[in-house]
């Protein structure tokens, strides 16, 4: 990761992102990614994570990754237990309340296998914040008086106009951002649909930037819809059609996650231990050529199950 | 086969106390679980004008019976929405003082309200790592006020938290002030057994009973000395209105059911 905002800012100002087309396979895109940099991941917990692009990642072995996200779930599990990622910031990391605690978790932080650093959830959006505004850090009055700050970069400093203590949280400017859109015209203008978490600080901030969507627009329908851009063209470098490519977690308004599977995914683990976890890499990373190829173990009627899941909660 | 009104579990007295401490036309910052639960109800009953506020950047959501939210930013949570934001931004409007009430669980608490949502055990070295703060710290650290939902066991309301993931008085007597912390923290604690609340020192108080507890029972049921408020009273039985919507948003006791 670049040592300051600067030069994080003069890594941007050497590239040229021209308008042309950025589509390419995932396999070519994640070929961008090299061991050991900080990728910080789209979407939160089981919602619009882009898994295609953590699959594929997995899938070429990379190692010595700092894996940032907002709240961590299955895909950090997998990145760990894959021997991907051996550093981790985030707020929280669990499947899904209902799935209780992560066993992987427990198992790597508890046995020392990880460097694993937990921020509150808005320290980490301004960390991502700060590295997308290009200044050095910025402050706010959260985590005060607790026991996270002592385990992090944060500082506390007094403000300069009123006195007041606060604390500093310093930019994270991210090797890579991967993160999963619904739509993105093959320059990589993005439009998320929903909430778009804490992707659009974590893309400006980082290095590179990795956009999956669930389909490839023309560029006149993202122009046509253009107050739900997130991302404009010049912040993207790769563009991977990648439908379904959240699943098993969900993707606002397309499809709900996949909770069943979650389950036997944890089944799996509590049977097993984090052998479960390699064995489930083997059977739906390691043995497919692609995403396509996990999607086509999944079937067609699950996936039109967790679309129709999806509709039935619309309010439209 | 449904239920009469005149039983009811563990959790939905928990739910139905801790929603009748919310007040109309206020806005809410839920955990998911009986926060959520909670809250929603509070909208459906004695509430209707309460706007209910979610980590993920939702504003407003309406949950749908029988369909409730497992994480705070999964498509069940955004249904019906006014607005959908980033999640920053949440904490941010929090900070600027616009959230009323922050709402919280707790896996380890103490008598100054702090919680611990972190480890059991050594940070470095953790007997137990559990998932961590969220946005729980937060929501402690700048909501106007907090109110945390519980159940009452020992293992539970402890002496002193393992880690403060979630600031509550601290060590009491301002210090929580000192520490440049800007909002109120901690209020009340709802439980299975009790009504707590916070004296002037910021030491947590037994305010009110549950039905036919006792205040020996609470006494027996927490790790550390608690104060009696002098006018400790017995809270009412949950009403009919509020189990009736809490039992509709919930009707397979996925929360509530024990």
């Amino acid at each position: 990761m670049p040592e300051t905002v600067r030069e994080a800012r003069r890594l941007r100002e050497e590239r040229v992102t021209p308008e042309t087309s950025k589509i390419m396979s995932a396999a070519e895109a994640m070929a961008l990614v090299r061991d050991g940099d900080h990728v910080a991941l789209g979407g939160t917990c089981f919602s619009r994570t882009p898994m295609a692009l953590v699959f594929e990642l997995i899938r070429q072995r990379r190692t010595g990754l700092t894996v940032s996200r907002p709240l961590a779930s299955q895909e950090c599990e997998l990145l760990m237990v894959a021997g991907a990622a051996d550093r981790v910031i985030t707020s929280w990391l669990a499947i899904g309340l209902r799935w209780g605690l992560s066993r992987v978790l427990r198992e790597y932080v508890e046995g020392g296998h990880i460097e694993y650093e937990e921020l509150s959830h808005l320290s980490l959006g301004m960390r991502y914040k700060a590295g997308a505004m290009g200044v050095p850090y910025l402050p706010t009055y959260t985590m005060l008086g607790s026991d996270l700050p002592a385990g992090t970069a944060a500082r506390e400093a007094e403000c300069p106009f009123t006195g007041d203590t606060l604390l500093l949280l310093p930019a994270i400017n991210p090797d890579v951002a991967l993160i999963h859109a619904h739509s993105v015209d093959r320059y990589g203008n993005a439009r998320i649909d929903g909430s778009t978490h804490m992707d659009v600080d974590m893309a400006r901030a980082a290095s590179t930037v990795i956009v999956s969507a669930e389909r490839i627009a023309e560029p006149e329908e993202i122009v046509a819809g253009a107050a739900s851009t997130a991302l404009p063209h010049f912040v993207v470098d790769a563009v991977v059609e990648a439908p379904y490519g959240s699943y098993p977690h969900d993707c606002h308004d397309r499809y709900e996650a996949d909770y069943d599977h979650f389950t036997s995914y944890v089944d799996a683990i509590k049977a097993g231990g984090t052998a479960a976890v390699r064995d489930y890499l083997d059977r739906h990373v390691h043995s497919q050529r692609d995403f396509a190829g996990f999607l086509g173990l999944v079937g067609a009627e699950r996936l039109a199950e967790r679309e129709a899941s999806a509709r039935e909660l619309s309010t439209r | 086969m449904s239920t009469p009104t005149t039983e009811y579990t563990t959790s939905e007295l928990m739910a139905a106390t801790a929603s009748g401490l919310l007040e109309d036309g206020r806005v809410i910052f839920a955990g998911v679980g009986m926060p959520l639960v909670a809250s929603a109800a509070a909208k459906r009953s004695h509430a209707p004008n309460l706007t209910v506020v979610l980590e993920g950047g939702i504003i407003g959501p309406e949950i749908a019976p029988g369909r409730l939210p497992i994480s705070t930013n999964d498509v069940r949570a955004s249904r019906g929405a006014a607005m959908l934001t980033t999640i920053t931004d949440i904490f941010l409007y929090a900070q600027r003082g616009y959230f009323d009430y922050g709402f919280l669980g707790a896996a380890q608490i103490d008598r100054y309200g702090n919680i611990n949502t972190s480890v059991i055990g050594d940070r470095a070295k953790p007997t137990v790592r559990l998932p961590g703060t969220g946005g729980a710290n937060d929501i402690a650290s700048l909501c106007n006020e907090v109110l945390v939902v519980t159940q009452h066991e020992p293992r539970r309301f402890v002496e002193k938290v393992d880690f403060v993931t979630s600031p509550g008085h601290l060590t009491g007597d301002g210090s929580r002030q000192r520490a440049g912390l800007i909002s109120r923290g901690p209020t009340r604690v709802v439980t299975d057994l009790a009504l707590l609340d916070f004296d002037d020192s910021g030491h947590m108080r037994l305010r009110a009973l549950q039905p036919g507890v006792t205040v020996a029972d609470v006494a027996a049921r927490t790790g550390f000395e608690l104060p009696v408020h002098p006018e400790v009273y017995e809270l009412p039985p949950p009403g009919e209105e509020i189990l009736l919507a809490l039992r509709e948003l919930d009707p397979d006791g996925e929360t509530l059911g024990e």
